[in-house]
């Protein structure tokens, strides 16, 4: 009797690990679909001024351009909301155009990143400009494409430590 | 001196902390009780210790003890106290010292209050927890002394980054805290359990007080940086899918499943491996959080002066801790004695759901976090995987949850009837339905999308009520007797309903604000007006105000709503002059049904001011919808059952019968 009766319980509780598995696996195949399908168009690569001369980047493309605001560049564009500035890594430079508030820390000679598109090879269009700094004033990702392009000054910018951004 | 005895005093909470590990453990193998007792002295004396440590800080930042380094590089006499206070905890050094402090609370907790544990159990727990605690001394010791001296002392301090002198962002990293790190204590209890090699209803009784308290806390402090970021930072939003933000969300999600999953332990005895494993990942997903945030991975608010070697050393304790721990799974695990058996339709079975989606979501969430971190490791090239990817994984996976929800405390346990169930939510579908056709008619663009997150909200929100009327017998029983039933409900009962219940109305504040937030960017000179819906937004000119330790550049408006009582509002932009650095503060006037949300830019005479005015609908409802959460987490900490008549193990753990 008891026999029979242990026989049946590990039956069940095999089909109970059956169905876990089975939904296990289900949520694990939806899983890799939508992550599948969600990280091939909502990647957002990033470019340093250089990189965009060198390739080819279809202006349907979502893109970051980062480096340093060219000194002198910032100014209001006509629709007086916009600002136009120049991002350069000291080897090539690109013109942006943006239309917002820009973020507290941007500033000329220092690193910016912005998202946006490409409008043509000269222009880019910029939909955020994030002022991703840590006390160095300098986005990782500039600096490296400052390093890059071999204009990377140790001490740019490190005077004064403030940090910002989330 | 008070700074040296601080030093001090951790060096000697480390001692404790080597003491109580050892203690404990040899205590609990070899079963004498008076070593036993000894790890529960030392976990009090760790924690005095620790807060002496951490009390001699903050004394050194009160009276701007400028001989400090720390201080010096994160305070200034200008600054007011409660800033100053918080100062202790806005940098790297201080925050770690923090973490330390509130898990030697926890420990300390653990032996004052685990009266009713087994006391090798409770010896173990107190000894995984000392490990935790030596590893973090040693790091804080080793390499992040914030008791540090310079001579000699500068006159004044370098000040603390603005942006983090706000009273929401004061309160932020402790209450955070005590979330991250209260799910150490679920991590020790499983690990105890492990060593055990005994897990049973009792064990999941007293685990689950601890996950509560820390779930809710974690809640509270995720939403109080979210509101932090809605108003401080001035983007008009509330949640950016940053890695910082998941890094908390991740978490967080594990936590929910285990929050849920330990229920089953506790009512049915099941699921008890996958419990240890949740217990064991929460904490995990929590030591990441710490490292990802604080080792300067990812560039951030949060990332203090980043230093390779402390970056290292943290690893080092993540690849201990959650190696350590998924190793004495994988060893122990197997051995644990099989649970009571469900079927697939049926609340346990509608918990593993729950915990299956939650788990993918945060292994989604996981992926895109950490993938452009391995992918620049890999190929170097750099990437960033911002929103979409996130409503392209993160939604489609809670969207059924959600709607699960709505059904799952419907089942009975062991075996639910879904029919029945169903059956029950017929005038919640209905009302769902009418509702998601009225919002997919009404509301112009995306208005299907919107639609559906209404309706999930609706859906969810009558079920809970559902559930309710349910157990008091409502139109099946008398009013009187109805009402009997209602005032009989136990706590744990209603935390439960207000937590669903606050989700509900927290879907439809983030489904509002997804949808249908208005944005203008307009130049205005004075007294010109902007309109925004129904709006008139008057500019009247800008004026300078004098703060405590910075000037405003404060922007006056005027607005007219419809045919209501004109208001004015101000929008500013700070400078701290200590650190020559700009803040925004925008200018909110809160609503039921919308927030209009002034942000202010550059000012120029020719041109005018820029400004930025939005309007956010149900954005409210986001931050009501987490403090019912938050509440109904911590009214079910009150419930009695956690409180008293906490039993005693289950002396007969064998099979239960087949049926």
């Amino acid at each position: 009797m008891t026999d029979t009766l242990a026989l049946k319980r590990t039956r069940r509780q095999k089909s109970q690990r059956f169905y876990t598995l089975l939904l296990g696996l289900t949520m694990l195949g939806l899983a890799t679909a939508l992550v599948l399908n969600a990280l091939e168009d909502s990647i957002v690569f990033f470019y340093s001024p250089s990189d965009l001369r060198a390739r080819n980047i279809s202006p349907e493309q979502r893109i970051r351009v980062g480096g340093l605001v060219e000194l002198g560049s910032w100014k209001t564009a006509e629709s007086k909301t916009a600002h136009e500035f120049t991002v350069t890594d000291g080897k090539n430079k690109i013109n942006a155009i943006f239309n917002g508030i820009l973020p507290d820390l941007f500033r000329e000679g220092q690193g910016v990143i912005a998202e946006g598109r490409l409008k043509n090879e000269r222009l880019f269009i910029a939909e955020e400009v994030l002022a991703k700094h840590d006390e160095k004033y300098m986005p990782r990702e500039v600096a490296d494409a400052l390093k890059k392009s071999g204009h990377w000054n140790e001490n740019a910018g490190s005077d004064g430590n403030p940090k910002e951004t989330k | 001196m008070i700074v040296e005895l601080g030093h001090f005093t951790l060096i000697l909470a480390f001692v404790f902390s080597v003491t109580q590990a050892a203690f404990g453990f040899t205590g609990a193998a070899a079963q004498r009780i008076d070593w036993i007792n000894a790890a529960k002295i030392a976990a009090l004396v760790q924690f005095l210790f620790t807060t002496l440590a951490f009390a001699a800080l903050t004394y050194a930042y009160v009276t701007s003890d400028f001989s400090v380094r720390n201080v010096f590089e994160n305070s200034h006499t200008l600054k007011p106290l409660i800033y100053k206070i918080s100062g202790v905890w806005g940098n790297h050094e201080g925050s770690m010292l923090l973490w330390v402090l509130v898990l030697a609370l926890f420990g300390a907790a653990v032996a004052r209050f685990g009266g009713n544990l087994p006391s090798t159990l409770r010896a173990r727990v107190l000894g995984v927890q000392a490990l935790i605690g030596i590893a973090f001394l040693t790091f804080i010791l080793a390499t992040s002394n914030p008791f540090e001296r310079i001579v000699p002392a500068p006159a004044d301090g370098q000040g603390l980054n603005p942006l983090l002198q706000d009273p929401g962002l004061a309160l932020h990293p402790p209450i955070l805290y005590v979330g991250y790190v209260g799910f150490s204590v679920a991590f020790s209890f499983a690990i105890a359990a492990l060593i055990e090699g005994n897990i049973d209803a009792s064990w999941a009784r007293w685990v689950r007080p601890w996950t509560l308290l820390a779930w809710s806390f974690l809640t509270g402090g995720i939403a109080l940086g979210s509101w932090w970021a809605y108003y401080e930072l001035g983007w008009g939003g509330w949640w950016y899918w940053d890695p910082v933000e998941n890094a908390s969300l991740m978490p967080w999600l594990v936590g929910t499943a285990l929050l849920h999953s330990s229920i089953v332990v506790e009512k049915r005895n099941s699921l008890k491996s996958w419990t240890i494993l949740l217990s064991i990942l929460t904490f995990a997903l929590s030591l990441i959080g710490t490292f990802l945030v604080r080792s300067g991975v990812l560039t951030s608010v949060h990332t203090f002066a980043t230093d390779p070697d402390r970056g290292v050393f943290i690893l080092a304790i993540l690849c201990l801790a959650i190696g350590g721990g998924l190793a004495l799974y994988a060893w122990r695990a197997p051995h644990l004695k099989g649970g009571r058996l469900f079927q697939p339709i049926s609340r346990e079975g509608g918990v593993l759901l729950n915990n299956l989606l939650l788990t993918t979501a945060a292994a989604t969430v996981f992926l895109g976090t950490v993938y452009p971190l391995v992918l620049e490791v890999f190929n170097g090239s750099k990437i960033s995987v911002g929103p979409p990817y996130f409503n392209a994984t993160f939604v489609p996976l809670m969207a059924p949850l959600v709607a699960a929800v709505a059904v799952g405390p419907l089942l009975g346990w062991k075996r639910g009837d879904i029919a029945g169930a169903l059956s029950r939510l017929k005038a919640t579908a209905l009302t769902a339905i009418i509702v998601f056709i009225f919002v997919a008619w009404t509301a112009g663009q995306n208005s299907v999308w919107a639609a559906l997150g209404i309706f999930l909200a609706v859906w969810l929100a009558g079920g809970v009520l559902t559930e309710l009327a349910r157990k008091i017998g409502l139109s099946r029983k008398s009013p009187m007797e109805s009402w009997r039933r209602l005032m009989r409900i136990p706590r744990s009962s209603w935390g439960m309903s207000l937590a669903h219940f606050g989700l509900a109305v927290f879907i439809i504040g983030a489904t509002g604000l997804s949808f249908w937030k208005e944005e203008k960017i307009v130049l205005m000179q004075v007294s010109e007006t902007a309109e925004i819906k129904d709006y008139r937004v008057t500019f009247n000119g800008v004026r300078d105000q004098k703060g405590p330790n910075y000037i405003a550049r404060q922007a006056v408006f005027t607005i007219q709503h419809k045919d209501k009582e004109k208001f004015s509002m101000t929008a500013e932009k700070r400078r701290y002059p200590v650190s020559q650095q700009e803040t925004t503060e925008a200018g909110i006037k809160s609503g039921w049904l919308e927030d209009l949300y002034i942000v202010i830019g550059t000012n120029d005479e020719k041109n005018g001011q820029t400004v930025r005015i939005y309007l956010m609908p149900l954005v409210g409802w986001v931050w009501m919808g987490v403090l019912i959460m938050v509440f109904g987490g911590l009214l079910s900490l009150t419930d009695r059952r956690f409180r008293i008549g906490v039993p005693e193990r289950q002396k007969i753990a064998g099979p239960s019968p087949a049926e």
